[in-house]
């Protein structure tokens, strides 16, 4: 067995073993490969379903409704439904739009999705791909949603979709800065760019994982992480882009059916994506919630690490619908001054304190 | 191809869409470029059409264009008796109709000096209060909407159900209720009416307290409130604003204070005011309004008297050969009457002076400078309905 290879990726769990153990050592790396790509696949589509079904509920508790409830048992079936509304419906495009442009747009937010779960370690070996610069590649890939969201304003040939678009574009651009700032803190602190290196640096009781760890800054840096992913979600407070009651749905106005159902999938399997990279970044990814009691922490142990891992990133999805839900939708203007003026140099002032106490020895 | 030049709107001579006055910019690098708002958008709420002329995000200048929903209910009024006549009032503002039904039934009972037996005078009060109230909800939960929190919507229209069951149980009607009539009102209250009441007076505090800290002390509401859309004093007194986008500009006039009518002056209320006539001020007029009509309500539910509730019912009324006029203050401003009668059963005209068509004609001073988004707080901190508008 190639160590490198192992370290890339890093698939040595039960069904990965059984693979290895039918074929030969090539083949059954391929295999591997393959294998977990399909459940990734298996998992956006699932998750889609879920997460959606989980807004209706949660949006509809919010606001002193049932939400769905005819469709199977407490509506679970809804986003079937929905799903299939969506296929069966008429895809409209208007004259004058860029028709390459149109239709690849709505492909572009579920890819980053895609891209990013790659690297996203759910448990100890249960991982696609571990490369050494997984921070990196997550900067990356995750600017390819808000590319989708600006080729789809941009192609539409309508004013309201231009305006969204302009404003994502700014948005992106800024945002995208504070939230490498707060992942270079990260790293700085586990000393790898490693995703899975990340989850094993916070190993140990709850204490140990980064939020809590660096004492003050890791719950400050945890804030401006949900608030700068917040935005490059472009979820309430920050949907400007969509702004459905100023610009009548932003970017997806001109999109209908399917092709505004893969923007609804992105939007909503983004939504995860950010959550699973919190839990990674501060909540010590797979590791159980350990406290440092003697009875207790073995039984928490019993867990399986990915069930922790789902539990703490729903936790976060929870969150984000929390904020959607309550608050009102800042203007663009003001989201650009809560970047520059504010975030940009909180989190520069940040990475410096860190860097000093990662100098002088005081975080763990 | 998306950013039309001025070129492209060379209609009958002239280089702009209708309505526009600003002359086209000097500079060649402007990218100004025309939307319509409406007439079918989220945030009209109604079939108004607001064409923008945009540079940038930043609005350059409003132009409201009105007609969509004109029904012609002035002309209609002068082929319909009085009493027929009240149904239409109905149809002005929606969201106020029992007080359209009284400014009419005003004038005629004016007209025809008519009196209004006590008991009949506290039902007016009490449901023209109520009905404020609803306005006032249905506004605030549609001011948190146009902003982005949904949620707000779901809330308002919790209490407004309420008081929406007991007009229901009153008439028979939610919106257009045709109850009024000259002389007091159709008909009497049911039992349920007084317990239902005391229940809101009940909850409504407490509810308006949670409302508040849900969405007006938010810091993002007050970011995109404070010093949005400020209407000057003398602005709003040349343009003839009333209600509370008047009072939110520091003009103390309220029609039920300043020139009572009913039985206002026997009641103990205050008028809330702004300070700047910016769009926080107008909420908070409102917010404060609602917490004055819980007062008035408190009051009268205290001493509702028994008795009569109408007087000198009639089929038809014929008012002598005048003309007669009426005003009252609807949740959002001042709605006049005018009759002129030449002494058949029918007016010979009848002209009303609505509120919101005043109200929207600010649209341009207060939107230009601001940005889109503004544009649609400042539209929902007027509090527009659209019917009133065209009629």
């Amino acid at each position: 067995m190639m160590p490198s290879s192992v370290e890339l990726y890093p698939v040595n769990n039960f069904i990965g073993d059984i693979v290895r153990s039918i074929f030969p050592q090539p083949a059954a790396a391929v295999i591997n490969g393959l294998l977990a790509l399909l459940s990734l696949m298996a998992l956006v589509g699932s998750l889609g379903a879920v997460l959606i079904f989980l807004e209706r509920k949660v949006s509809a508790h919010f606001q002193l409704r049932f939400g769905p409830m005819r469709v199977g048992p407490h509506g679970l079936l809804q986003p079937l439904a929905d799903g299939i509304k969506a296929i069966f419906k008429e895809i409209i495009k208007p004259a004058g739009a860029d028709t390459f442009i149109f239709f690849l747009a709505p492909l572009l937010p579920v890819s980053a999705a895609f891209l990013v779960l790659a690297v996203i370690p759910f448990d100890h070996h249960l991982q696609v791909a571990d490369p050494a610069g997984g921070v990196l590649y997550v900067l990356g890939v995750s600017g390819l949603s808000i590319l989708g969201i600006l080729l789809a304003g941009w192609a539409s040939n309508n004013k309201y979709s231009l305006l969204g678009a302009m404003r994502s574009g700014a948005q992106m651009v800024s945002f995208e800065i504070s939230i490498a700032l707060l992942m270079l803190l990260v790293v700085m602190l586990s000393g790898t760019a490693s995703l899975r290196g990340i989850v094993l640096a916070q190993e140990g009781t709850i204490f140990d994982w980064w939020i809590f760890k660096l004492p003050f800054l890791g719950i400050l840096a945890f804030i401006m992480y949900l608030v700068a992913s917040t935005a490059e979600l472009n979820r309430t407070p920050f949907d400007i882009a969509e702004a459905e009651s100023e610009l009548t749905g932003g970017f997806a106005t001109e999109y209908s059916g399917i092709s505004f159902a893969m923007f609804f999938l992105g939007e909503f399997v983004n939504m995860f994506v950010a959550a699973c990279l919190v839990t990674t970044f501060f909540l010590g990814g797979f590791h159980a919630p350990l406290l440092g009691l003697p009875l207790l922490d073995p039984l928490l142990k019993l867990i399986p690490g990915f069930l922790w891992f789902f539990a703490k990133a729903f936790l976060i999805v929870f969150l984000y619908m929390w904020f959607r839900w309550t608050f009102p939708r800042v203007r663009v203007d003001q989201l650009m001054y809560l970047e520059w003026r504010i975030m940009l140099p909180a989190s520069l002032i940040l990475l410096m304190l860190s860097g000093l106490f990662v100098a002088q020895g005081w975080v763990g | 191809m998306i950013t039309e030049s001025f070129s492209e709107y060379n209609l009958d001579g002239n280089t702009l869409p209708e309505g526009f006055r600003l002359p086209p910019p000097d500079d060649e690098e402007a990218e100004e470029f025309f939307v319509n708002i409406g007439p079918q958008h989220p945030s009209t709420h109604g079939v108004l059409r607001v064409v923008v002329r945009l540079n940038g995000e930043t609005v350059v200048e409003v132009v409201p264009h009105l007609g969509y929903i004109h029904r012609s209910i002035e002309k209609m009024a002068e082929n319909q008796t009085y009493v027929q006549n009240i149904h239409l009032s109905d149809r002005l503002d929606y969201l106020s109709a029992f007080s359209n039904n009284l400014c009419l039934c005003m004038a005629v009972e004016q007209a025809l000096g008519i009196g209004v037996p006590e008991r009949g005078e506290y039902i007016r009060l009490m449901i023209c209060e109520l009905q404020r109230l609803q306005s006032h909800l249905l506004w605030w939960g549609v001011l948190g909407m146009d902003m982005g929190a949904f949620t707000t919507f779901f809330y308002g229209f919790r209490e407004r159900e309420l008081i929406n069951d007991i007009f229901e149980e009153l008439c028979g009607a939610r919106l257009t209720v045709n109850y009024f009539r000259p002389g007091g009102s159709s008909i009497d209250v049911p039992d349920t009416f007084m317990p239902r009441v005391k229940h809101l007076l009940k909850i409504m505090p407490k509810v308006l307290d949670e409302y508040s800290n849900l969405l007006n002390k938010n810091i993002i509401f007050l970011e995109r409130t404070k010093g949005i859309g400020i209407l000057s004093p003398e602005k709003a007194l040349s343009y003839g604003c009333t209600g509370a986008v008047l009072r939110g500009s520091g003009i103390s006039y309220d029609v039920r204070k300043h020139d009572p009518y009913s039985i206002y002056d026997q009641f103990d209320f205050d008028v809330p005011l702004g300070n700047t006539g910016d769009s926080y001020d107008r909420c908070q007029v409102r917010m404060e309004e609602m917490e004055q009509s819980l007062r008035i309500l408190k009051q009268a539910a205290a001493r509702f008297p028994g008795g009569p509730h109408r007087s000198q019912p009639q089929q038809n009324y014929k008012l002598p050969k005048g003309s007669y006029y009426s005003q009252v203050e609807t949740p959002r401003g001042l709605l006049g009457v005018y009759i002129v009668s030449d002494g058949g059963i029918k007016p010979y005209r009848l002209k009303y002076r609505s509120p919101n068509f005043s109200n929207l004609n600010v649209l341009n001073e207060l939107a230009a400078g601001h940005k889109v988004a503004d544009l649609i707080t400042i539209m929902s901190t007027l509090d527009l309905v659209i019917p009133d508008i065209d009629r």
